[in-house]
Order: C-alpha cells, then sequence, then structure tokens
C-alpha cells in the first residue's frame, strides 16, 4: 500500500485518456485489421501503461533523476568500475544522425564511415593492449569475458586437447570470471592469494596441470596491486600448454606504461565503459572488446571488419570463428564514445591517465592508512583496498562507513569486495578528479573513523540526509515485489 | 601538457608525491618487471582539440546515409520508429547516465525506481509475471533463455524454429556450446514454422521450443497451436522471441502458456545506431523468478517504513554465486530500459495499440501497392509490419540503386537463405507515409524492370 508520503511510481499518476504522445496520421486507406486474424491472435486486453501528459513525465523523470548519484553530482569512488568523467563531446558525436540513425544492414557502401570508425578503433586497441587483433562484438567485461575464453576453448580443442576444462581464478577475482568460465563450459579453480595480496606462485604450480585450459588474471589486480611475477606465472601457465587471460577491468592504470600482449596475455577483453569513459548508464550499456595473438585470431567471432581496394567490408567467410556472440556488431554508439575519446587523448594523454590516476590512489592511501588498516602497503596503482576492522572493533562496520559517506554527498567505494579482504573497502579515485576534492574525502574518512571511537550512533545509523532510509533488503528478498499493481478502488 | 579532463598540475602531483614519498611517478611502476615496460609513445593518433576532432567526426559520419538522409524500408529486427524529443531529454540528465549499477539504494532510487516501472511495463506488454531489469539485446537474451531451459529442465535438446531471426539463431548455437546443448533446427514452409516436424521432433528430452512472434518474415506463427504441441511435454518450456511493439495489437505470449518471453525494446525510444546498444528484455513467470538471468529490482520498505527500491534477489548472480552462476551477466543496458520507459510513457494504453496498428495499416497498404505494381508477394496477410516481396533484380542489386533515389531498400533475404535469393523483407513503420510508400514502390518497379 503506498502511503502519501511515499514518492509515486508513474502509474499512480495515470488519468483515464491523459496523452503524452502524438503519433503520425493515418493517410492510408483504413483497414479492419480484426477481418484478418482468429480471435485468438486479437489482444483482449490492453497492456496497462501509464497515461498522462509530456510536462507529468518530464517532471517525474526529473524528479527520479534527483534521486541519483552519478558521476557528474558529485566523487564517485567505486572500486573495480573507473568512475571517471564522461567527457561530453562523446555523447554529441555518438548522436550525429550519420553514427546514431544508421542500419545495421544497409548496403556496404553506404556505412563506409561507420566501418572506417570500428576499424581505427580495431587498431588503436591493438596497440593499447599489444595484441594482434580486436573485436568490437562484446557488449561488456563479462561478455567478453566468455568470448575470450570460448576461443580459448575452441583453440584447445582444435589441438586435439579436449580434456583441458579447467580455468584458474584467483580468489580475488571478479565474480563475472568463475561465472564466465562455468559459462563457457570449464570448470573454474581457484588460486590463493599471498601475504602480498599478490597470486601465491607456490598455490599456482599446484593447481596447474596438463587440465588447465587458462589462468584468467586482472592486472593490477582487484587489490590494485601489479603481479610483478607476471613473467614467471605466464612461463607457468604457457609451458602447462594453457592460455593467459587478461581482464581489462583495471587497464587504467597501466596504458603507455605495459601492454598485456608484452606481459605475454594471449587473450585480453577491455570495458570501454570504465577505462574509455563510455558512461556507466546506471548499470549499462558497456562495451567489452577482445584482443587476441595471432595464434587465435581465427576463432575470433563473426564478421570482423577488414579493409581491401574497395574499402571496409564485413569479414564474415570465417570458418575457425567461434560463431555469432550477439546480433549485428556489438554496442556501436559506445564504441563511438570510446573512440572519440582515445582521439580526444592521444597517446602522451593515455599515459598521462594512468600517471595520474595512479598518484592519486596512492595519494589518498597513504593519507588514509593512518586512520584505516592497509592490508597490502606497497604502492598500488589505480585502486587500493582498506581494512575496515578497526572501525569494526567499535561496532561500526564497513557498511555503517559506506552509508555515512553518504551524508557527505560521496558515493561509497566497493565495499566487501574483494572478498579475500575482511570489511574491505576498495577505493579508485581516477585520474579525473582534483587534489582538493580527493582531500575533502580523505578528510570525511577521516572525521567518520573519528566519529567511530566518539559517537558510533551517528555511523551506525547513517545515512541520516538521504530521501530514504536504509532499505529492508531482507522482506525484498523473501516477498518479491518486482513490479507495481494497481490498487484496487 | 595539461588536458581538460585531467585536473593534476605539476605543484599538486609535487606535493602528492612527497606524501606519498617518491621523488617521481615512475617509482610508482617499479613492480612493473623492467622487461614488460612499454617505451616510446603508443602508435596512436595524436590528440586533437574538440572542435578540430568534432570537425573531422562529423565529416566520418557524414560518410554513412542514414535513417534521417534517406526514406528506410529496413527493419529485420532493427526498426526505424518514431522518438518522442522526451527521451532523449530524459536519458541526457547526467544523474542517470553517468551512474552506475545502483548498489546503494538511498541514493540510487531514481535509477531502481525507473527500472521497476520498465519491469512492471514489460509484465504488463507480454502477459508474464516478471521482468528482469534488462538483457545487452534480443538475441542474447534469447540464448540465455535456451540456457536457462535446458539448466532448468535439466534436458539438453532445444527445438528452434528456423523462422527466428538468423543472427538470433546463430547467437544460440555459440552460447549454447558451454554447456553442449543440442539445437535441433525446425524448418520453415509458406513463412511459417513447421508445426508437424515441431511435433515429431518433440521428445521427453526436449528442454524447451523456441519460437519467434511474429517471425522474422513478420508472420505471425499459429502460437496456440505451439501451446496445444507442447501438452504432450509438460516439462518443455515454450521460449517466445517478441517485438514488444507487435503486441500492442497482438494477443501476448503469456496467454498462450509461453514460460519465457525475451525480444528487444529497441523500437521503443532506441535509435537503431548501427545494431547497438540496443535493449534486450526478459520475461518469465513466478515459477522461474530465482532462475532469471541479470537484475532485478524489487520494492521494499526503509527503515522509516516509506516504499523504496532495492536490487534483489542477488543470490542468482554471479557475484555472489561465482562459478555455480548460470549466467555471467553484469552490466546490462539500464539507460536504453530507461529510454524505452520514457517511450513507453509518452505512448501509454492508448498509444501503445494506436502505434501497433498504424504499422500494420500502413504495412498493408505498402504491401497492396507492391502487389497493384506488378510484384509478387509471397506468404499470408496474418503479419505485422514486415511482408516479403519477389524481385527479377538481386535485392543488393536493387538497394544499391535505390541510395542514390533516397532510399534505403528492404533486407536481402538471400543472404542467410540461398532459396529466398530475389526476396525483399520490407518494414513499413508508423513514421512512412502514403507519398514515401507509393515513392518507394514506383522506384523499386523502375528498378527491377
Amino acid at each position: 500500500m503506498a502511503k502519501q508520503t511515499d514518492f509515486p511510481v508513474i502509474f499512480e499518476l495515470s488519468q483515464e485518456g491523459r496523452k503524452g504522445y502524438q503519433l503520425p496520421d493515418l493517410d492510408v486507406p483504413d483497414v479492419d485489421l480484426d477481418a484478418e486474424f482468429a480471435s485468438d491472435y486479437i489482444r483482449t486486453e490492453q497492456a496497462d501503461l501509464p497515461e498522462v501528459s509530456e510536462l507529468q513525465i518530464m517532471r517525474h523523470y526529473t524528479a527520479l533523476s534527483t534521486r541519483n548519484h552519478g558521476v557528474d553530482s558529485g566523487f564517485y569512488p567505486l572500486g573495480s568500475c573507473t568512475m571517471k568523467y564522461n567527457p561530453k563531446v562523446n555523447e554529441d558525436v555518438a548522436r550525429y544522425p550519420g553514427f546514431s540513425m544508421v542500419h545495421p544492414y544497409q548496403q556496404v557502401s553506404s556505412i563506409q564511415g561507420a566501418l572506417g570508425l570500428m576499424y581505427d578503433l580495431q587498431e588503436s586497441l591493438c596497440e593499447i593492449t599489444g595484441m594482434d587483433a580486436v573485436t568490437l562484438q562484446s557488449a561488456a567485461g563479462a561478455q567478453g569475458e566468455w568470448t575470450g575464453l570460448m576461443m580459448i576453448r575452441a583453440l584447445h580443442e582444435a589441438n586435439g586437447d579436449h580434456h583441458r576444462t579447467k580455468v584458474i581464478v584467483p580468489d580475488s577475482a571478479h565474480g563475472t570470471n568463475p561465472a564466465s568460465a562455468t559459462v563457457a563450459g570449464f570448470e573454474a579453480v581457484t588460486v590463493k592469494s599471498n601475504n602480498e595480496g599478490l597470486v601465491d606462485l607456490d598455490d599456482l604450480r599446484r593447481v596447474v596441470d596438463e587440465n588447465t585450459a587458462a589462468l584468467m588474471l586482472t592486472n593490477p589486480n582487484t587489490l590494485g596491486l601489479f603481479e610483478e611475477h607476471i613473467l614467471e606465472m605466464a612461463s607457468i601457465i604457457h609451458e602447462a600448454g594453457g592460455r593467459l587471460y587478461y581482464d581489462g577491468a583495471n587497464l587504467n592504470a597501466i596504458m603507455g606504461y605495459t601492454r598485456p600482449g608484452d606481459m605475454g596475455f594471449d587473450v585480453v577483453h577491455l570495458n570501454l565503459h570504465k577505462t574509455f569513459t563510455g558512461p556507466h548508464g546506471g548499470g549499462g550499456p558497456g562495451s567489452g572488446p577482445v584482443g587476441v595473438t595471432e595464434e587465435l585470431a581465427k576463432f575470433l567471432p563473426k564478421p570482423l571488419i577488414s579493409k581491401n581496394q574497395d574499402g571496409f567490408y564485413f569479414d564474415s567467410d570465417r570458418p575457425s570463428s567461434i560463431g555469432r556472440i550477439k546480433p549485428y556488431y556489438g554496442n556501436f554508439g559506445i564504441n563511438v564514445r570510446a573512440y572519440t575519446y582515445i582521439r580526444s587523448m592521444g597517446p602522451d594523454g593515455l599515459k598521462q591517465v594512468s600517471e595520474n590516476a595512479v598518484v592519486n590512489a596512492n595519494y589518498m592511501m597513504r593519507r588514509l592508512q593512518e586512520e584505516f588498516h592497509l592490508p597490502f602497503t606497497q604502492h598500488c596503482k589505480h585502486e587500493f583496498v582498506l581494512s575496515g576492522k578497526n572501525q569494526k572493533k567499535m561496532g561500526v562496520r564497513t557498511l555503517d562507513i559506506a552509508k555515512r559517506l553518504l551524508d557527505f554527498g560521496y558515493h561509497p567505494p566497493t565495499i566487501y569486495f574483494p572478498i579475500n579482504v575482511e570489511e574491505a573497502l576498495m577505493v579508485e579515485p581516477t585520474e579525473t578528479e582534483s587534489k582538493e576534492t580527493l582531500d575533502e574525502f580523505i578528510d570525511a574518512m577521516i572525521q567518520i573513523s573519528e566519529e567511530a571511537k566518539d559517537d558510533p550512533e551517528i555511523v551506525q545509523e547513517a545515512p541520516h540526509s538521504t530521501v530514504v532510509g536504509r532499505m529492508d533488503e531482507t522482506q525484498a528478498a523473501r516477498k518479491p515485489v518486482l513490479r507495481y499493481y494497481r490498487e484496487e478502488s | 601538457m595539461q588536458h581538460r579532463y585531467i585536473p593534476m598540475t605539476d605543484s599538486d602531483q609535487k606535493e602528492m608525491l612527497k606524501t606519498i614519498g617518491v621523488e617521481h611517478s615512475d617509482e610508482l611502476f617499479q613492480d612493473i618487471p623492467e622487461k614488460v615496460r612499454f617505451k616510446g609513445d603508443l602508435n596512436i593518433k595524436p590528440a586533437k582539440s574538440e572542435y578540430e576532432l568534432t570537425k573531422e567526426l562529423s565529416a566520418l559520419a557524414g560518410q554513412n546515409s542514414n535513417l534521417q538522409s534517406h526514406t528506410s524500408f529496413l527493419g529485420a529486427g532493427v526498426y526505424h520508429h518514431y522518438i518522442p524529443s522526451l527521451v532523449d531529454h530524459v536519458i541526457s540528465r547526467s544523474e542517470f547516465y553517468t551512474a552506475y549499477t545502483p548498489y546503494q539504494p538511498e541514493i540510487s532510487q531514481g535509477e531502481l525506481q525507473a527500472i521497476f516501472e520498465f519491469q512492471t511495463m514489460i509484465c504488463e506488454i507480454t502477459g508474464m509475471e516478471v521482468a528482469n531489469s534488462s538483457m545487452y539485446d534480443g538475441g542474447t537474451a534469447l540464448a540465455e533463455a535456451v540456457n536457462l531451459s535446458a539448466g532448468q529442465t535439466k534436458r539438453k535438446k532445444i527445438l528452434v524454429s528456423k523462422a527466428i531471426h538468423p543472427e538470433s539463431l546463430e547467437v544460440i548455437y555459440t552460447y549454447a556450446r558451454g554447456f553442449n546443448l543440442n539445437i535441433v533446427e525446425i524448418d520453415h514452409e509458406d513463412g511459417l514454422t513447421d508445426l508437424q516436424q515441431l511435433q515429431s521432433e518433440l521428445d521427453e528430452d526436449t528442454a524447451s521450443v523456441v519460437m519467434q512472434y511474429p517471425n522474422f518474415f513478420g508472420q505471425v506463427e499459429p502460437l496456440k497451436e505451439v501451446e496445444t504441441i507442447l501438452e504432450d511435454q509438460k516439462k518443455t518450456m515454450m521460449i517466445v522471441s517478441s517485438n514488444p511493439l507487435s503486441l500492442g495489437y497482438l494477443t501476448p505470449p503469456g496467454e498462450f502458456g509461453a514460460d519465457i518471453v525475451v525480444g528487444d525494446t529497441q523500437v521503443f525510444g532506441i535509435p537503431a545506431q548501427f545494431g547497438g546498444p540496443h535493449c534486450g528484455y526478459f520475461a518469465t513467470t513466478k515459477k522461474l523468478m530465482r532462475k532469471v538471468p541479470g537484475r532485478l529490482v524489487g520494492q521494499t520498505v526503509d527503515e522509516n517504513g516509506h516504499r523504496g527500491f532495492v536490487l534483489t534477489l542477488q543470490a542468482r548472480e554471479q557475484h555472489i554465486r561465482r562459478d555455480k552462476a548460470t549466467s555471467n551477466i553484469c552490466s546490462n543496458q539500464a539507460l536504453n530500459a530507461l529510454a524505452t520507459s520514457v517511450a513507453l510513457t509518452t505512448l501509454g494504453k492508448q498509444g501503445l495499440t494506436e502505434m501497433a496498428e498504424l504499422n500494420m495499416k500502413k504495412a498493408r497498404y505498402a504491401k497492396q501497392a507492391f502487389e497493384k505494381a506488378g510484384f509478387e508477394t509471397v506468404y499470408s496477410n496474418k503479419f505485422f509490419n514486415e511482408f516479403v516481396v519477389k524481385t527479377k533484380q538481386s535485392v543488393s542489386s536493387i538497394n544499391e540503386s535505390l541510395l542514390s533515389k533516397g532510399f534505403i531498400g528492404g533486407y536481402d533475404l538471400g543472404q542467410f537463405n540461398e532459396k529466398l535469393n530475389n526476396h525483399m523483407l520490407v518494414a513499413v513503420t508508423e513514421i512512412r507515409s502514403k507519398e514515401e510508400i507509393d515513392n518507394f514502390v514506383q522506384e523499386v518497379g523502375a528498378i527491377n524492370g
């Protein structure tokens, strides 16, 4: 039952007969459609969509937007998500009719501009990652992971290595890694991290065997630490006949400093909505291109953009391809934004992005380690993980700290991930934040830690200033209400 | 050089490095082994200023014919519909588009509620009980539905109509490989799935039957008969891919006992943008609620008893289940789901019906116009907004000539099925005027000879 004070859902604003649309006229002779179809196929009850005027709609969604926090609203140090500034020019370019209003099945002669952009983006991503070939098909990072693993599977099968069914994943890995391995038909095997937060090489040697298909690795890893033994790891995997998979979620830390291809990775996926400023859209759409070495190129999904004397074309004649992974040609609109960004930055700019992202993260880490437990003390890359275990002793959980940060106008860091750190707080400032912003956030964190000592309730009961308080998530899961039902009057 | 997206000044950096305790930022990269450190400059194009870049990219965009510069009769899964101005104004609110997944409900009520409203609208349109927050697109949503059916029934055989979108069929094959499913294609006759073959293939190993409604040729498949056939195999699931606009007129698949209904909401408020991003929807029954891939938003109350919304039933998802997850989807198409919600809100109850009927009526006029001009059209009159015209010349050559006349012609069905060489799939939406249709038929006739 909705209360008077509840913020209305759009259906509650509906009044029969009100209109928010005007369609083109019926300028052809009217026909009796119902005469053509058996009554079974003619809808009897209309979909109960809201009936509201245009201004009501705009006010409703404007009000909803004010109940939402984005990067443009304030600092958003959500670790592993790279919540950097989304340049506005990217939005403009993606809306050019020559990009936004192009149909994927037009004649190739009429889409040379779109294909040219995709081709150049493929080339740029090859160079940035040090890979030999790239597909822009995958819709998001997780789909990229699965695509890459399917290619590794195809390679092993082509070599007759059907027994290679295991994919090794670090215990600190993002949940999509083991999930992608399973969905690609592999068995996920966990390798432990050592005391320094890096993959334990002994444990890696222990889990590797003749059944190893691949190792999936994020480098820097999800703790924001560079796997400095990467060359040894690569040779352990390669000598066992496996392949090395690079999860590009953290590429923002290393552009122009090192490349996955040079580190020995065989497959790479990128998250264009992270490193390359595709906006996150409230959860998507993203784009997750996949790069591979020459050896794996023939398995890339169909089609690829290629070039001959007549111009750019779709290369669908790829007999070894893993097949099609998505209708059409990927999330082109996001790829246009990423391309615009790369062209805005150039080689120097991209390197500076990584440099500054890393300096920002280290600066914050050093200032915050005085107040919060820092489980891994070496220099970090673009993000770092704190533990709230000191505060927990005072009865203040990491969840409370996150909620208290809301009162300061911040989106909290990623919490309780990675799962191998107790009461984890994962902070990723990105390069687009100013020192002033970092300092203000650090001050807020220190204040919250002080509050945990002196006045823990203020933290435990946070947030105090948001449009709603803490949610009853148990009720949501126990008695799921996943859609609106009109109240009978 | 100071870039406009990067605020760190030299003096900022100096001070920060001092706090960190290093002399130079390079020291922060010493953990990268010397052997793999990248030397020199990345070989990509140098940076351009905003003005110069937009000039170049707008010229590049100008090389593409588009749905504004040309009058299009091309559909085949991606359609040119009217998009209310309102849609782009709403999704350009940066509180929406610069946010991420609403993990912190207190500052994400806007996004969460928008998704809740989207889920409700999808349930209403499809006649299903539960809908998720979105999938990448209609094709991958269908492939995920197939995988779900196999997991749920513990069966491996999938009967897939060959009258579904050919690229969706290819995606099903790729997705199914991870679970070693046995895909059996059911042929089509006269533009409709061969239900006799479907019936004879149906057995106790069959996890699901996959239909498209209306199908790839625009024809309305007799789902009522499919429902009857499936009575022999109660466990076998009915999966239907559906253009949601057509459901403004057609009986929704939910009423034929569909277990999962998927499709793409590109028809509502999302531009073609060369094939993506679009927005898949995924709707199912309460029974399968805990098996749904992707994110679900649920209603609850906050500590003060106020209504609010949260991501819920997350135990299904990859970040909790890890290697036990049956789908790895994480990012979805939230912003496009918002665009669809806004477009559907403008239409409302009456507008959805009106728009569906406009499409059907204009398409019928166009089909008759082709027939009057001497073209043979194939298949029945039970179609939505697409129909098939036989041509003498190859469809590709006709389409090439049409470009210079200001038209984007229909889809060349010969591309995926040689038997359908010289068959053009023509899409007519509500935005096509009588005059445009008449001129198009005339031009195609003139080129075809």
